[in-house]
């Protein structure tokens, strides 16, 4: 996991103090799908746009831990339990990368994890909802994992050579996680009665959070032309989304579970699966804080953060010590 | 205790049990710290042993299930005995607390088990030679991983060497029970299968010291030691994490998952 369109517009204001020459030359590179590296030159804007998008991919790893890892302790067989541990474990491998991505644009992992401890900087709203049940750890494999690897495939071909290189190693992993959850998912739906039920009311409460994670539609979102001018997006949101759907529902069918939404139904002229209406409403409390579990998720983070400071500081406080002791010897 | 699973502990049986528990039971504190690690780097390593001793545990109940011979797996192991069927040492039970107790149990419990599995590789019984010649690899990587952090703890600042020193006094009356052996056991060790625990306690004791001195602590002295685990007799810690451990098997008991 998992990259969410949150805020799409780039700021556009630095670029009027751009070299015009060197931004034509730049637009020219990307338009050959050409890479840009660290070292290139690159509009202020583009820097900024990168830099918020890819840290809050990796502030969405670290949150996305917290659910899944909600269940580790728990897991109903040693086989799910390493599985799970092992996921959450990847998904801290994602974030950790993902900083290390950003930070070939200039701004250090600190200033960003602080960005995210104070609230300042955004991360997929799909984790500021609770894990009630195991079959939630299916749930999110399956359909979460799923969403992200439609959102994130795309940015295996994005300009930006670090974060394409990124995603090309996270989708792979996310591939595997999403096939895991599946399987889960299978296992309790031909289950006993009480694991289907399980397995049902799990897609009840995940799915329409899933498709929010592709962020507003089209009509309603801000303009992405400029991120999809210098290649960082692909498709549009509803577009992605359609994807998502069209994917998902014969993997519902399959399972003998019902997606809860009366209104689905299949389009014979435009091939699609048509859903009904999102609540936006929705979307809109929990990007801004109201979610079942926005303030959970920061106060846990913060908790980790703070209890770990006496084992940073002793980590620095060493090899300051063994540096001095280097020097004098 | 009556959905304790009935256990026909041979020789055999209940010695490849101790050791499953051991690492089953470690495993899960370890897991305990996923997305709450001081660093994320931690966060990564602390689910890396996790994960090596969660698979040294299902080979070897998987192993105690074909010795048994009573159609028993892994999870039937692992999530059908109450506290008093466990065969875990008791300093692996013992809660995570800070980093530092978590890096010091470690350490004590990864300084035994590197050099038991190390013994092991000889051992006559070939399945347990081969998890042994697994294991030991990893157990040197806990070592090793551990003892950097004993190191910078101890000699970091003065709160973090109060820590791991209040930790190495905690959990220091744990560690005689890792090498204990009762006439089961000793049954095995003459029959070459298992390795004469009381025999790598010199090594350990030389292994520790060593990392302690570098750490500027002081190697406790050899008081009272507490045991009870080999036999069930554990601490209050273990029955509250078996019931996070066996929660969602009890509550659909006869389910696959």
């Amino acid at each position: 996991m998992y990259t969410q369109a949150l805020n799409n517009a780039p700021e556009t204001g630095e670029r009027q103090v751009e070299d015009a020459a060197r931004m034509e030359s730049f637009q020219a590179r990307i338009d050959a799908e050409e890479r840009i590296e660290p070292n290139d030159w690159m509009p202020a804007a583009y820097r900024k746009t990168l830099t918020r998008q890819i840290s809050q991919h990796a502030h969405s790893e670290i949150v996305g831990m917290l659910p899944e890892g909600n269940w580790i302790t728990r897991a109903p067989s040693l086989r799910r339990k390493a599985a799970l541990l092992a996921k959450v474990q990847d998904e801290c491998g994602h974030g950790l990368y993902l900083y290390a991505a950003a930070e070939t644009l200039g701004t250090s992992r600190e200033e960003l994890v602080d960005q995210l401890l104070t609230g300042k900087a955004k991360y997929s709203s799909i984790f500021n909802y609770p894990t009630l049940t195991w079959a939630d750890m299916g749930a999110i494999g399956w359909l979460v994992d799923g969403a992200a690897i439609m959102n994130q495939i795309p940015l295996c071909r994005c300009s930006y050579g670090p974060y394409s290189r990124a995603m090309i190693r996270v989708c792979k992993e996310e591939s595997f996680h999403q096939r895991q959850g599946y399987e889960n998912m299978v296992t309790l739906s031909k289950g006993n009665e009480a694991q289907k039920e399980m397995a049902q009311d799990a897609l009840n409460r995940w799915w329409w959070p899933c498709l929010m994670m592709f962020g507003p539609p089209d009509a309603a979102s801000q303009h992405s032309d400029q991120s999809t001018r210098w290649k960082i997006k692909r498709f549009s949101n509803d577009e992605l989304r359609q994807k998502f759907v069209d994917a998902t529902v014969p993997q519902a069918q399959y399972l003998g579970l019902t997606l809860p939404d009366p209104d689905l139904k299949f389009n014979e002229e435009t091939g699609h699966w048509e859903y009904g209406v999102i609540d936006w409403e929705e979307f809109k409390q929990v990007i801004a804080g109201n979610g079942p579990c926005n303030r959970d998720r920061l106060a846990a983070r913060n908790k980790a953060h703070a209890e770990g400071a006496w084992v940073r500081e002793a980590a620095l406080a060493f090899a300051e010590k063994r540096r001095a002791r280097k020097a004098a010897a | 205790m009556a959905k304790t699973l009935r256990v026909n502990e041979t020789p055999l049986v209940l010695y490849c049990l101790r050791r499953a528990d051991d690492a089953l039971i470690l495993g899960h504190r370890l897991s305990e710290w996923c997305g709450h690690a001081p660093m994320m780097e931690e966060d990564m390593a602390l689910a890396n042993m996790a994960l090596d001793l969660i698979g040294q545990a299902r080979s070897l109940y998987t192993y105690a299930g074909q010795v048994e011979g009573e159609g028993h797996t892994e999870d039937d192991f692992a999530y059908w005995r109450d506290e008093r069927g466990y065969r875990n040492a008791l300093l692996v039970e013992q809660e995570n607390d800070d980093f530092a107790r978590t890096i010091m149990r470690q350490f004590l419990y990864a300084s035994f088990a590197d050099l038991y599995w190390q013994a092991m590789v000889k051992s006559k019984d070939e399945t347990l030679a081969a998890v042994a010649a697994k294991s030991e690899k990893e157990m040197a990587y806990h070592v090793r991983h551990t003892a950097e952090w004993v190191i910078r703890l101890g000699d970091g600042t003065d709160e973090s060497h109060e820590r791991i020193a209040k930790a190495l006094e905690y959990c220091w009356p744990f560690t005689g029970e890792l090498f204990e052996a009762d006439e089961s056991e000793k049954g095995l060790v003459a029959e070459g299968i298992a390795a004469d625990l009381s025999s790598l306690r010199d090594q350990w004791r030389t292994n520790v010291k060593a990392v302690l001195d570098e750490a500027t602590l002081t190697m406790p002295q050899d008081g009272w030691m507490q045991k009870g685990g080999r036999s069930g007799r554990h601490s209050e810690y273990l029955g509250h994490l078996l019931t996070e451990l066996q929660h969602v098997q009890h509550t659909v008991p006869g389910a696959v998952w």
